[in-house]
């Protein structure tokens, strides 16, 4: 319950404090209001139950993810490690926001 | 299996940085002018890690790397649980991180009050209890556990008006304190602290200073990758050999001296500090984390009256008479040191709050072996 799970800022409600962040391809929101510093898409964060407590910037996220790669990676359900990386991914809602952006044209 | 294949069959990313560090903790331990030398972390994570990687086939055999209470749900003493029970079976619906349900009270757990009919919810976050508030007209109780990084999400959703309906039975609890208590036991002789790095996101580093000055024990930060952990090792015997003990950060792509600040500033604007029994250890000065007076109005022990009386008149059962979690969690002890341990405790049907929890010794031990025995291998590969 301490691993907390990193994942990628995709997009940032300022007003609400909440980002919209991908977690291994599902996006779910996470909740800003106790993140140390600023965050902007590209950036990852480390989420716990459901808040960002801290901001991993792009270049040293690769190191923070290996650990979680294999974890998830492996897929066992048993695993305490796997388990409580899942429980964390359960704490942050779905995200149903609407994009800001339009969507593309060509899709 | 060819030992030599030892370090690759333990799942390090970089088998040739991971024997560098073996060799590091070799010399570093012969180097020591005693034998054992014994360290303690206090993180279910880092006990995961240790135990599923098989880190201490690779430690030294005359390196104790022991885990202190490092488990905020098997702390939570027995009075808290009566508390959260109490309530349940009054008619309140309480919602609680999943391994608080089985964590035992004097005697019952919340699932067995579930299991008579109490409404009793599983929820993995803060924000999903505060949820149910708003879809229910009832009152909703949120039993809440953790350490200092959990206790910042309770802050958080508190300064958020949550709905009228919705109160927090604060169990958090606060770790720096706890290392104080553990560091005098005299059964321990904990020669150095592995501090959690996540928990130290939000502390800072600054905040284990005063704990070294009093104590003359350092404290190292380390990260949860096998390679992290084995590294904050290596720091953590560096300084304990050189005699000057110090505060190092051996995790600073997360750890900062300050820490999170904002965090923190919210975390003592709804908590205050208090003293409480942490189960099984001791009484922990300012170990838990409980409501300011500005929050009584979400307070749960303001808004109810708990009466826990009717839960007492049980004799607890024998076996849990024979439980040692509370040495155990105080690092006197090992789960293999216990007789119930693999035996009438297991996973399935837990006697001590340390085989309930993910983060606890002994369940952690019962699925992955606290101690595989592949120190010959090791020797062969050395």
């Amino acid at each position: 319950m301490c691993l907390g799970v990193p994942g990628k800022v995709i997009e940032v409600d300022r007003e609400m404090q909440i980002a919209t962040v991908d977690f291994w391809g599902v996006k779910k929101e996470v909740r800003l209001e106790v993140c140390d510093a600023p965050v902007a898409p590209g950036d990852y964060i480390l989420n716990h139950v459901g808040f960002a407590i801290r901001r991993i910037p792009p270049e040293e996220a690769a190191e923070t993810l290996a650990l979680y790669d294999e974890l998830l990676r492996l897929a066992d359900e048993q695993d305490l490690m796997t388990a409580d990386v899942r429980a964390e991914l359960d704490a942050a809602p779905d995200a149903t926001r609407s994009p800001k952006v339009a969507p593309d044209e060509s899709q | 299996m060819n030992p030599s294949d030892a370090f690759a069959q333990m799942k390090f990313r970089d088998p040739k940085r991971a024997r560098g560090l073996r060799d590091a903790l070799e010399r570093l331990v012969q180097g020591a002018d005693h034998a054992p030398v014994s360290v303690m972390h206090v993180c279910g994570s880092h006990e995961q890690a240790i135990a599923k990687f098989g880190l201490r086939a690779a430690f030294p055999q005359e390196l104790q790397v022991i885990m202190g209470p490092g488990c905020p749900v098997c702390v939570t003493d027995v009075p808290e649980v009566d508390e959260a029970v109490a309530l349940a079976k009054q008619g309140v619906r309480i919602a609680s991180y999943g391994d608080m349900l089985r964590v035992p009270g004097t005697s019952q757990s919340l699932a067995d009050a579930k299991a008579e009919g109490a409404n009793v919810d599983v929820v993995y976050s803060v924000t999903q209890a505060v949820d149910l508030a708003r879809e229910h007209d009832e009152e909703i109780v949120f039993f809440a556990s953790g350490f200092e990084t959990t206790a910042v999400a309770t802050a958080a959703i508190l300064v958020d008006d949550p709905p009228d309906n919705f109160s927090v039975l604060s169990a958090h609890k606060y770790i720096p304190p706890v290392m104080e208590i553990v560091a005098e036991m005299p059964e321990t002789k904990i020669e150095g602290f592995l501090a959690a790095g996540h928990a130290a996101t939000i502390t800072g580093s600054a905040v284990f200073e005063k704990f070294v000055e009093r104590h003359g024990l350092p404290v190292v930060i380390a990260g949860f990758e096998p390679l992290d952990v084995m590294a904050g090792l290596v720091k953590l015997l560096e300084v304990i050999n050189s005699g000057e003990p110090r505060v190092e950060n051996a995790f600073p792509r997360c750890v900062t001296r300050e820490g999170n600040v904002h965090a923190q500033k919210l975390l003592w604007r709804v908590f205050r500090p208090t003293g409480g029994r942490w189960r099984g250890i001791a009484h922990v000065p300012n170990g838990n984390l409980r409501l300011r007076d500005e929050f009584a109005k979400y307070d749960t022990r303001k808004r109810f009256t708990i009466d826990a009386s009717a839960l007492w008149s049980y004799a607890p059962p024998k076996l849990v008479q024979q439980c040692q979690c509370g040495d155990i969690m105080a690092g006197i002890a090992s789960p293999s040191d216990c007789q119930l341990f693999g035996k009438e405790c297991t996973p399935d049907k837990p006697v001590g709050a340390c085989m309930v929890s993910a983060e606890g010794t002994c369940r952690i031990w019962h699925q992955y072996g606290g101690r595989p025995d592949l120190r010959s291998m090791k020797r062969g590969a050395a």
